[in-house]
């Protein structure tokens, strides 16, 4: 080989990986990723039956049902439209009533939105920031929210 | 007191710092030996200095001063010794500290062990190290201070999150931190041959051992972190995607790249401009993995907490050292001496083949990364990249390199014959087959399974092909066999290793992921599940008070065709200083698989729900990486390689002419 056919090898190589890799990179986020919608813009948007999305809210006090074999229901609501969402499993520690919470599933033909994950979330005093801003753009958010209890006000500190 | 003799040694360190940025480097240009030499006393006093601010911080901790304000929010005088020690850096101002700590032993390291480089080159390599470690002490000062004291010190702390109440927090962020940091050694050498417009022979055998080290470093990091999440976080997953980890692993991605470029540059003097761009990008990419973690534009177990401020200078910080760097990359690298080009069937052709292919994977998981987050600030959307991305992207990228790996070692440098390889691979081949078959006759409904193992074989086997290949094995007497392996380079061992390694951790994955099986029940006492050939028994439950969380321990146990083989207990811990549960899963070994049990709520009835898991083989997937961190000791330890590997006993053959 040349001298100049070596060089194009190389980078004809080059350019074939990374084409690979960005065919690859396109055609995957066409299909593989999701969108987090509040309650609120699961209507407005009238996401379809069948869409995998993720839905985020507050857990609405009293709206937790148990039933057999571990099937559980709670509304989750943004603070003016709520949903209900079915999962059957084991609900992560912190999974509380009025707290955040972020589901992945689809909606069903009936309006019910059935989850086949809830994220675990890692500390009493996290709120998925989706959820977070989902609730700030309905006017529904709470300073206190992401404040930790007890926790000194910074000006306090030398 | 002892704050504020931290925060004042801190303020001396970023003094030091700030000398060592400039005046090394204004010696090198004026070609004057005594300014040049201010940049290794610096290095190490600095080292001395934040080592001070460092222990400082511990002995807060160890003593519980509720006083400083870090310590009130992350520690409680009723957490056992070590998790106050680790507390540290469980929250962020200590684990910048803690990030600054090592950047400045590498800096010390270089300053101490670098007596051999030229001059000048070492003097520009402590500056650059130095502007990167000035930049995050004046973060550290002026947003993430660790020693900033309370007006009236509160009688008790907040405790650290419960989840960071484990021993693998002991081990996890220092290891990935000597990985992330240790990137910065390539990189500021990098930057110092693009100021000095050269790159010389020193500069390529110094790159080499340092990359290594700091990629052992961030291999055992990854995997201890993986291993962490699997037991603590009590879903059984063992690698999520999360924008932590993708941030951890592409700069191992990046580090695997310069590795084995590096290679080529020594032995070729080939890729000597490629070899740089890699090194600017591993630490670019640790970088963008601290600025992602600690700016709290992604939420996760990692951000211990958000502050816009913080994350803005991070930023910048970003900014202006990967665009400095790139700016700097792109007005000099033409200057540079370009290598000999090859021929594409060759050992160098493998070996771009596999920096083609390991840089175009580290691009999707970039993208995958970052994808949300350039679309939220850009449209308002927000998406989560999943699992589901990276097996579509970084899957097909990644098989063509596991396929090539057992190829590599065996090509010839300048013109291979893959013919050749390919007959020396028959065995490899055949047990690929083999396990194709056995795995076909076992599970027959899998197509993936059976090429998995397949594949993970020829690896496995691949890698020690070579090492067979070249100690004749079978083919002359057994002893001369392994005289003739005793007489290999370290480094081909340490390849053979690594690509094992692969291979292993490989089989682990394809086992968990093609045959785990799972149920979810509620049990009563006294009531029975099965599982695979296991049958569960549940006991009742005992509580107990630990000495700051209260733990209800669920009795199992388990039984394999009537016969007991152990129990299981798992638990729910209670901490009351945050009211915060967490599961405690337990794990029980047979073999290398594993049964995990987590626990979930407790019901009224007395029923509990569990979760029971049969992970086959599982724990290959993080043995895998331990022996790929074997193979880069082993290679560390090779005598081409001594240079600069941080012992004092071999600095004395530091820098001497490669054989």
């Amino acid at each position: 080989m040349t001298r100049k056919q070596r060089r194009l090898t190389l980078i004809g190589a080059g350019i074939g990986v990374l084409g690979l890799a960005g065919a690859l990179v396109l055609s995957a986020l066409k299909e593989s990723i999701v969108f987090f919608n509040s309650p609120s813009d699961v209507v407005e948007k009238r996401i379809a039956p069948g869409t995998r999305i993720r839905l985020g809210g507050l857990v609405a006090p009293g709206s937790i049902e148990r039933s057999d074999n571990l099937a559980v229901s709670f509304r989750v609501t943004d603070g003016n439209r709520t949903i209900t969402v079915a999962y059957r499993g084991i609900l992560p520690d912190l999974f509380r009533e009025g707290q955040g919470v972020v589901t992945e599933g689809a909606l069903d033909t009936a309006g019910i939105f059935k989850a086949d994950s809830v994220l675990a979330k890692h500390d009493e005093t996290y709120m998925p920031k989706e959820v977070a801003d989902a609730l700030k753009k309905q006017g529904h958010w709470k300073d206190d929210y992401d404040k930790k209890a007890g926790a000194p006000a910074k000006g306090r500190a030398q | 007191m002892i704050p504020e003799i931290g925060h004042y040694a801190l303020v001396l360190a970023l003094g030091l710092a700030l000398v060592q940025a400039i005046v090394p480097l204004a010696g090198a240009r004026l070609r004057d030996p005594a300014l040049m030499g201010v940049g290794g006393s610096a290095a190490v006093a600095q080292f001395v200095f934040i080592g001070v601010a460092f222990a400082a911080l511990v002995i807060s901790y160890i003593v519980s001063d509720f006083s400083v304000a870090n310590v009130f929010e992350n520690s409680h005088s009723a957490m056992p010794l070590v998790y106050r020690i680790t507390s540290v850096w469980g929250n962020h101002e200590g684990s910048m500290l803690l990030w600054v700590l090592i950047l400045a032993l590498f800096g010390a390291l270089v300053a101490c062990f670098g007596s051999n480089l030229p001059a000048a080159l070492k003097a520009n390599v402590l500056a650059v190290q130095s502007w990167v470690a000035a930049a995050f002490y004046l973060f550290i000062l002026t947003t993430s201070n660790p020693f900033l004291r309370l007006a009236d010190a509160p009688f008790e702390g907040r405790d650290l999150n419960p989840i960071l109440q484990d021993f693998g927090l002991a081990i996890h962020p220092p290891l990935l931190y000597l990985g992330y940091v240790g990137c910065s050694i390539s990189f500021s050498f990098a930057v110092a041959a693009l100021i000095e417009g050269r790159i010389d022979a020193a500069w390529a055998r110094w790159v080499r051992p340092w990359t290594l080290a700091a990629w052992i470093f961030l291999t055992l990091g990854i995997a201890m972190g993986s291993y962490w999440a699997y037991y603590e976080l009590g879903w059984g997953g063992w690698w999520f995607w999360d924008p932590v980890e993708n941030a951890s692993l592409m700069p191992w991605i990046a580090s695997t790249a310069l590795l084995h470029s590096a290679v080529v540059m020594e032995k070729r003097e080939a890729l000597k401009v490629w070899s740089i761009l890699l090194a600017i990008l591993a630490f670019s990419l640790s970088l963008i993995g601290t600025f992602l973690v600690r700016s709290g534009v992604l939420t996760s177990v990692h951000t211990f907490a958000s502050d816009p401020s913080r994350g803005v200078f991070i930023l910048a910080i970003l900014v202006l050292f990967i665009g400095g760097s790139l700016a700097l990359y792109a007005l000099r690298a033409p200057l540079l001496k370009q290598g000999g080009l090859f021929a594409p069937i060759s050992r160098e052709g493998a070996l771009v083949f596999n920096n083609l292919f390991l840089t175009a994977a580290c691009a999707t998981v970039f993208v995958g990364t970052l994808y949300p987050l350039v679309l939220e600030a850009l449209t308002g959307d927000k998406i989560s990249v999943g699992a589901p991305f990276f097996n579509a992207t970084f899957g097909p990228l990644f098989l063509p390199l596991l396929v090539m790996v057992p190829f590599g070692p065996l090509l010839a440098w300048k013109r291979g014959d893959l013919l050749a390889a390919a007959q020396r691979l028959l065995v490899a081949l055949a047990a690929a087959l083999v396990a194709i078959a056995a795995t076909f006759a076992y599970d027959g409904q899998s197509v993936l399974a059976p090429f998995g193992m397949g594949l993970a074989l020829f690896v496995m086997v691949g890698a020690l092909s070579d090492i067979a290949e070249r100690t004749m094995l079978f083919r002359v007497p057994f002893s001369i066999a392994i005289k003739r392996g005793i007489g290999l380079p370290r480094s081909s061992w340490g390849t053979a290793f690594a690509h094992f390694g692969l291979g292993v951790a490989l089989l682990g994955i394809v086992g968990e992921t093609q045959w785990g099986s799972e149920r979810i029940a509620t049990m009563k006492p006294g009531e029975k599940m099965t599982l695979e050939h296991y049958e569960l028994t549940y006991e009742g439950t005992t509580p107990r008070a630990g000495p700051n969380f209260r733990e209800l321990t669920a009795h199992f146990t388990v039984r394999r065709s009537g016969e007991v083989v152990g129990t299981l207990e798992p638990a729910k811990r209670t901490f009351s200083t945050r009211s915060m549960t967490t599961t405690e899963a337990a794990l029980m070994q047979r073999g290398a698989s594993q049964l995990y049990l987590s626990l979930g709520d407790q019901n009224p009835d007395g029923s509990i729900a569990v979760r029971l898991y049969h992970k086959p083989l599982v724990l290959l997937i993080w043995l895998g990486p331990v022996v790929m961190a074997l193979g880069g000791a082993l290679s560390l330890t090779d005598r081409r390689l001594r240079v600069g590997a941080p012992k004092p006993a071999k600095a004395k053959t530091a820098m001497q002419p490669a054989e």
